[in-house]
């Protein structure tokens, strides 16, 4: 029982030491409908700050289910959503109104 | 053009399905026509002047301007879907019980019409401000446009025949229990809502906690497929939801039940036997 307990206390101090640290930020930029980079390294297990810059005339909808995303940026514009925490893995996210040539994928590690 | 179409119709569907739905819960209750026009037309009016703003709103509040706005629009349309439901317990059996002489009730009747005129106009808004900037975008890039277009429209087109077909289904159910049916489907698309709501604040940078994510359907049933959308619509169907989520969801749900017995609850007279 005791042991548990300890075990106990030891793992919410592992989760509470890991969660807090400083969120690091990202850049996306989109141009012709593409994104560069198309693949993004981030720290697993912690918020991840992403700008994604939107160098085209027209409007570009950032959109991922599985980073739980969604958001129009105008053309000419920029905007900014915060993801994650993120287990380790592969994140595919799109540009939904140019889906054919806008793709790229988070790889969370 | 086919796949303009897809796009917009993917877009328009929520708003048509919450049309749809909205239509059927107002059935019998007069001066809903007008109502929900107000409503669509506001939502349209709306979306137009997000749209065209879109720029200066992304970058709004340090790049999240976009996800307050959505967080804000979605929270306004939860309350005023719990309104709904509130006034419906109490008075949802009277007109159920004279569909035709609700003569009374219409004055009465009124309050729950805004709020489900505001409910429409928001999502029309939330989704059309999309459509614009899409179909924009097309007509932006000049020559090969018009077939896209042309895709869009038929998209639009595609969203509305979606809302009669909702109607119509619902009206399908007996006149007696279209109430309770209804109610029900509000209180789910109001709890999935408020999960969604949250889910922008949390990528805006706040509500930051329970951020894990509970479960991982989307092997079973993907978000971007059309039925799939059409359950993220109708009871807030998430291939992953975080554990904020989900508790926001049930909160909903359970405030949802408590404001209804509040509301319907009626001191008992004796009846005489």
């Amino acid at each position: 029982m005791r042991r548990h307990l300890i075990l106990l206390g030891f793992a919410a101090l592992v989760t509470f030491t890991a969660a807090p640290a400083q969120a690091q930020e990202y850049v996306i930029t989109i141009k012709d409908h593409k994104f560069t980079p198309e693949e993004l390294k981030v720290p697993a297990n912690q918020r991840v700050i992403i700008t994604v810059i939107n160098n085209d005339d027209t409007a570009e909808e950032f959109e991922s289910s599985v980073l739980k995303v969604e958001k129009v940026i105008a053309g000419k514009s920029r905007g900014t959503v915060r993801i994650g925490p993120l287990a380790p893995g592969k994140y595919p996210f799109i540009g939904e109104f140019h889906e054919a040539t806008a793709k790229g994928v988070v790889i969370a590690e | 053009m086919l796949g303009a179409l897809i796009i917009v119709f993917r877009e328009v569907l929520e708003a048509g399905l919450i049309v749809g739905i909205v239509m059927a819960a107002t059935r019998g209750v007069d001066g809903r026509g007008r109502w929900i026009s107000i409503g669509i037309a506001g939502g349209v009016l709306g979306a137009s002047i997000v749209a065209l703003f879109a720029g200066a709103i992304s970058q709004a509040f340090e790049g999240s301007g976009t996800e307050l706005l959505n967080a804000s629009v979605l929270a306004i349309a939860v309350v005023m879907l719990m309104w709904h439901n509130a006034w419906m317990a109490r008075h949802g059996r009277e007109i159920a019980a004279e569909m035709k002489s609700i003569g009374t009730a219409v004055s009465e009747g009124a309050k729950p019409l805004t709020a489900l005129a505001v409910v429409v106009g928001v999502a029309v808004l939330r989704e059309g401000s999309e459509v614009v900037l899409f179909l924009y975008g097309i007509f932006a890039q000049g020559t090969t446009g018009s077939a896209l277009l042309i895709g869009g429209l038929l998209g639009i087109a595609g969203g509305a025949a979606f809302t009669g077909l909702t109607y119509f289904g619902l009206l399908a159910i007996p006149t007696r229990h279209i109430f309770s049916v209804t109610s029900w489907l509000i209180a789910l698309l109001a709890a999935g809502m408020a999960a969604q709501s949250v889910q922008f604040l949390n990528n805006a940078g706040f509500a930051e906690v329970l951020g894990r994510t509970v479960w991982d359907t989307s092997w079973l049933l993907s978000e971007k497929s059309i039925f799939g959308k059409l359950l993220h619509t109708l009871i807030g169907y998430t291939e992953q939801p975080s554990e904020l989520q989900l508790v926001v969801y049930i909160a909903t749900l359970f405030a949802m039940y408590v404001l209804m017995r509040v509301a319907s609850y009626r001191p008992q007279r004796p009846v005489a036997a």
